[in-house]
């Protein structure tokens, strides 16, 4: 293991896959309104994890404050190699500098572009990652149409498409499968199933069966903090 | 459309001479054109000067409202400033203030002797009260209240969630502006950008009082309408039609934004 301090330069893609580092280490506080989020935690190379908890416990706003759309108080997040958020103006790496692949709650696909513009969206995509994302999300027929012609699941896949495009560091998933139909969950789930091509993930989810399904750590917030980890 | 059952017949008996009372003066209007005779008095030389002028004076305004307005909705709406409320309540005087009132303010900001105007005047050697430039400036000053607001709102109910979206995906704030807020605007920014066209080209009050009314300089065609309805009443209805179907073209496309669509 190097014991050279971590670098401030970012340094994406070098031995991502075969790094035993943390892709994300995480140890501050964030306060949004009432809620006072602490927590500390790890996630290596291709792991998942998710996030329970009941509402209002602050999974989103965690996702945010990886996003770098919410700032720590203080305390530290490295991503990658980097520490992108140390609690100071001069620390903090906005969100389009981090490496990042995030599916919101309510999708927010871009209604002016087509699903292949949605996908290709990121200045970190490539044609090639683009259609193949298509092809594997069943997507191809989609690819001229508009987000409001889609059906909820086909809408979710290209959330989620989009989000891969940008080869992320972190994938954050925030309730992917909820109302989906079978078919577009099948299809969400054998892609984030496998651990050797993911990126390290935190799903958030209120449905158990999903996080017992893909996750190797469930994550059980209440009230802003890691309340345990309960059993898979 | 039919008939809503709970309707109260003299709650639409009012509406009905409302909207009789709205439609009346255009119909009045119409019926009092020199039809057969309209071509003629559109051609006469100070009808298509003041055509001209009035182009000129609106257009430009309109150059500036979109240059100046946009910045102004956008930190409006995004940005935290300061004393928001009554910087906004600023921004919207415009719409409320009488406009004879509007080009007096103007004329003790700009005139020869104004607050700034007497600096424009012996650093620039720059006057504005009765140039075309000053019927514009009157004419900005009206009409940006109109294409802020209409942005502003624009750029309140849509997403920024959308923005910060794109941006956790790579794009900076510039591309993020290009390629997300300004094509989601664009809608928006046509809307009030029409609707303050329409306001600069009606302007009579503010252009009057700062501008003057000078013939082939600052002479618009509402001007003209009022200088022509004591000397010529029938050139007064032509031109009062040319505005009344430049007024109408702003409004059919903005419809759905304006009017609702039952």
């Amino acid at each position: 293991m190097s014991t050279m301090p971590p670098s401030l330069e970012p340094d994406p893609g070098l031995d991502r896959e075969s790094s035993r580092e943390p892709v994300l280490k995480l140890d501050g506080t964030a306060t949004v309104g009432d809620l006072v989020l602490r927590v500390a935690l790890e996630v290596l190379p291709g792991e998942l994890v998710a996030v329970v908890g009941p509402n209002g416990a602050g999974k989103t706003t965690l996702l945010r404050l990886l996003a770098g759309l919410v700032r720590l108080n203080d305390g530290r997040l490295d991503l990658g190699r980097r520490t992108v958020d140390d609690g100071s103006d001069r620390g903090f790496v906005p969100a389009h500098s981090r490496r990042i692949g995030w599916v919101p709650q309510d999708r927010l696909l871009f209604d002016h572009l087509t699903v292949a513009a949605n996908v290709g969206f990121s200045p970190h995509s490539t044609p090639d990652r683009v259609d193949s994302l298509l092809t594997v999300l069943h997507l191809q027929d989609l690819a001229d149409r508009r987000p409001n012609e889609c059906s909820g699941g086909q809408a979710q896949r290209v959330a989620v498409a989009r989000a891969l495009a940008t080869d992320p560091d972190l994938l954050l998933l925030d309730e992917p499968s909820t109302a989906l139909d079978a078919g577009s969950r099948r299809r969400i789930h054998a892609l984030l199933g496998n651990r050797d091509q993911r990126p390290a993930t935190l799903l958030v989810t209120h449905d158990p069966a999903e996080a017992a399904d893909l996750a190797d750590r469930v994550l059980e917030l209440t009230a802003g903090q890691i309340a345990g980890t309960p059993p898979l | 459309m039919t008939r809503p059952p709970n309707a109260p017949r003299s709650v639409l008996v009012v509406a009905a001479l409302a909207m009789a009372f709205l439609a009346l003066p255009v119909l009045a209007l119409l019926q009092r054109a020199p039809w057969s005779g309209l071509v003629d008095l559109l051609r006469r030389r100070e009808v298509v000067q003041a055509l001209g002028v009035s182009l000129l004076v609106s257009l430009t305004a309109a150059g500036i409202v979109l240059v100046l307005g946009t910045p102004m909705a956008w930190v409006l709406a995004r940005v935290a400033v300061p004393f928001r409320r009554l910087v906004r309540t600023l921004v919207v005087l415009p719409m409320v203030l009488p406009p004879v009132v509007g080009g007096t303010a103007l004329l003790f900001a700009l005139g020869r002797r104004g607050l700034v105007g007497q600096w424009l005047e012996r650093w620039f050697d720059v006057t504005l009260p009765f140039t075309t430039a000053g019927a514009v400036v009157a004419a900005t000053f009206v009409a940006l209240p109109f294409y802020v607001i209409t942005v502003e709102g624009a750029l309140r109910t849509s997403g920024e969630d959308l923005e910060q979206v794109a941006a956790t995906l790579g794009a900076d704030p510039l591309t993020v502006l290009r390629r997300i807020t300004v094509p989601r605007l664009i809608p928006a920014m046509g809307a009030g950008l029409a609707l303050a066209w329409a306001r600069a080209l009606g302007e009579f009050g503010a252009t009057i009082t700062f501008a003057g009314n000078l013939p082939g300089r600052t002479r618009t065609l509402p001007l003209a309408t009022f200088q022509a309805l004591e000397s010529d009443p029938e050139a007064a209805v032509a031109l009062s039609l040319v505005l009344l179907a430049v007024s109408l073209a702003v409004l059919l496309p903005t419809r759905h934004r304006w009017l609702p669509t039952r």
